[in-house]
């Protein structure tokens, strides 16, 4: 690790002015960038702390229902909101899929929706990466790309943002909320992460020095409450980011769909919202062969990106099967996630 | 320059004078304190071995800066048994066997007096296996694990509204 400044704001205007110098990086848990400075991949020469700031770490139920979670709020804290987990059943179950109990306890929602991708050459100094040092190559392509992007990559780069709590955020219409030096503003959590282009080193739409505050779920999108899942495909219970994944939520009226939201993960740079396949569902039967045309329409432009073509269809499969657990019903309590290493055998179904 | 931080560890007031801001959780526990019950596996999140409670709650103190957390307070596996009775936790894993070279213990160990503080996976042993997941056993000592952790959770009385589960 490099030797740091290290700098400790008690407003966010001193923050914010503190990381407007170059070479600054926020530090929140650290559960991300501590790991990445270890293996030189990050080195900033600054590091700004967000753990001494008052005012960002509170979930607000507003009057007009909509929520506001304080970008320091810790995921565990967020998932474990009974207000909260009632209304966004589905993002909790996406919080609680994400990496162990210990890192859940100390990550930010914030650092969350920030984390750098899991691409294995991004993670080493020794490999050509456009992402991590631009215009140097790309040795995923051609190298190990089994878990790497299908959907929205460029010849420049083709890794996937690995963040499962994104996944219904996005579907949700999440607003992201920066403070910056040139004052405040939104962006929606969908134009949020860029898609790699010719540019893969511009990861967000933060600009240098910009600090988020808080994720806003807007008034109304509580309204899937009834039929929201987050389905999770991957190795292991812990420490094992998605293969792929779908949080789905649906309106249901006489048996029919209403409306209904769709988003991938591990696909794309970016948290992936399926709205053309959301159209396809409004009127129509909550039932397989309408969530089989959905998850079709979902992944109609997508394509491999190395040796991945597998993904593809897996993620057909688990959009199809996100939207059917979503029509059954949100549970009253999510089940426990099957395949932890202290399971002795293979115990039931995907977060059945 | 040199930063001063303060931090309550094992119910002690410990005010300590850091050279270098590099310094973790798991650093300061190990090498400035002694503390070296707090082991190291992997350093990078990935094992549990490095598991502590800060301010109550079970996080990974190879990935927590030390001047980040001043003020803190901190509880390692020194400070679980009271004198020479052991904590319940403690007492179920000599019971159950849970462990084999022991390295992975004193992680599990306050990973499990995490969970149970947490109350969250009561006596179901699907919830008590996923709620562990964040402890890797090389030994594989899995099953006595898992054992031990609902023995003690009956042991401190916690719910029972899992029993049916
Ligand atoms: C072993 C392991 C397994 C994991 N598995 C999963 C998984 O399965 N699913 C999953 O979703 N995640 C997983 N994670 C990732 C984990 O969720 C992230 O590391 C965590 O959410 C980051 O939050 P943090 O508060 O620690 O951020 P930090 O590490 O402090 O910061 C991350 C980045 O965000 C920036 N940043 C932080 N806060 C702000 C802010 N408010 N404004 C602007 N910039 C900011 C930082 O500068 C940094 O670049 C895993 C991590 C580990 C180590
Ligand atoms: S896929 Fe992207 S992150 Fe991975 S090596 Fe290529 S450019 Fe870097």
């Amino acid at each position: 690790m490099n030797r740091f400044e290290y700098v400790r704001p008690r407003t966010i205007a001193e923050a914010v002015s503190a990381a407007a110098l170059p070479g600054s990086a926020y530090l929140a848990a650290g559960t991300n960038l501590l790991d990445l400075m270890k293996i030189g991949v990050a080195r900033p020469a600054r590091l700004v702390d967000l753990n001494h700031l008052p005012g960002l770490d509170a979930v607000e139920h507003r009057p007009d229902g909509s929520v506001r979670i304080g970008a320091a709020v810790r995921n565990a804290a967020l998932a474990a909101d009974p207000a909260f987990a009632r209304r966004f059943p589905a993002v909790a179950e996406a919080l609680l899929s994400g990496a162990s109990a210990q890192l859940r306890n100390a990550a930010t929602a914030g650092g969350n929706i920030l984390q750098r991708t899991r691409c294995a050459y991004f993670a080493d100094p020794d490999s050509a990466c456009n992402r991590r040092e631009p215009g140097s190559g790309c040795d995923a392509r051609g190298g190990e790309n089994r878990l790497h992007a299908v959907l929205g990559w460029s010849e420049a780069c083709i890794a996937t943002h690995p963040s499962d709590f994104c996944v219904p955020l996005v579907a949700l219409d999440a607003v992201v909320e920066i403070e910056g030096p040139g004052g405040a503003r939104e962006v929606p959590l969908r134009d949020f992460h860029r898609l790699p282009g010719t540019a893969p080193e511009r990861e967000s739409a933060l600009a240098p020095g910009e600090l988020v505050v808080a994720l806003r779920l807007p008034p109304g999108a509580d309204r899937f409450a009834a039929h929201a899942r987050y389905v999770k495909l991957r190795e292991r219970t812990s420490y094992a980011f998605a293969v792929v994944s779908a949080a789905a939520g649906l309106r249901l009226e006489a048996g029919r769909i209403v409306e209904a939201r769709l988003a991938l993960g591990g696909v794309a740079a970016r948290p992936w919202r399926a709205e053309a396949a959301e159209r396809s569902l409004a009127g129509a039967a909550p039932d397989a062969d309408s969530f089989r045309r959905a998850a079709e329409i979902a992944l109609a432009d997508a394509r491999p990106s190395g040796e991945n073509g597998f993904k593809i269809e897996l993620a057909r499969r688990i959009a199809a099967r996100a939207l059917a657990l979503a029509a059954a019903g949100t549970p009253a309590r999510l089940p426990a996630l099957p395949a932890s290493p202290f399971a002795s055998a293979p115990s039931g179904g995907l977060h059945g | 320059m040199s930063m001063s931080v303060t931090f309550t560890i094992n119910r002690a007031p410990r005010t300590i004078e850091l050279d270098d801001p590099r310094v973790t959780l798991l650093d300061l526990l190990r090498e400035r304190l002694d503390l070296v019950g707090t082991k190291k596996g992997c350093d990078r999140g990935q094992c549990g071995a490095c598991t502590i409670l800060l301010n109550g709650r079970r996080v990974n103190a190879c990935l927590a800066l030390a001047l980040s957390h001043d003020g803190a307070e901190i509880l390692t596996i020194e400070g679980l048994a009271e004198g020479d009775a052991l904590h319940p936790v403690q007492a179920a894993f000599i019971e159950h066997d849970a462990l084999q070279c022991g390295f992975c213990t004193p992680g599990q160990v306050m990973s499990a007096v995490g969970l149970i503080e947490e109350g969250e996976a009561g006596l179901d042993p699907e919830r008590v296996r996923e709620g562990m997941s964040g402890n890797l056993c090389r030994c594989g000592a899995y099953r006595g694990i898992t054992e031990a952790v609902l023995a003690a959770t009956r042991a401190m009385g916690a719910t029972t509204e899992e029993d049916a589960a």
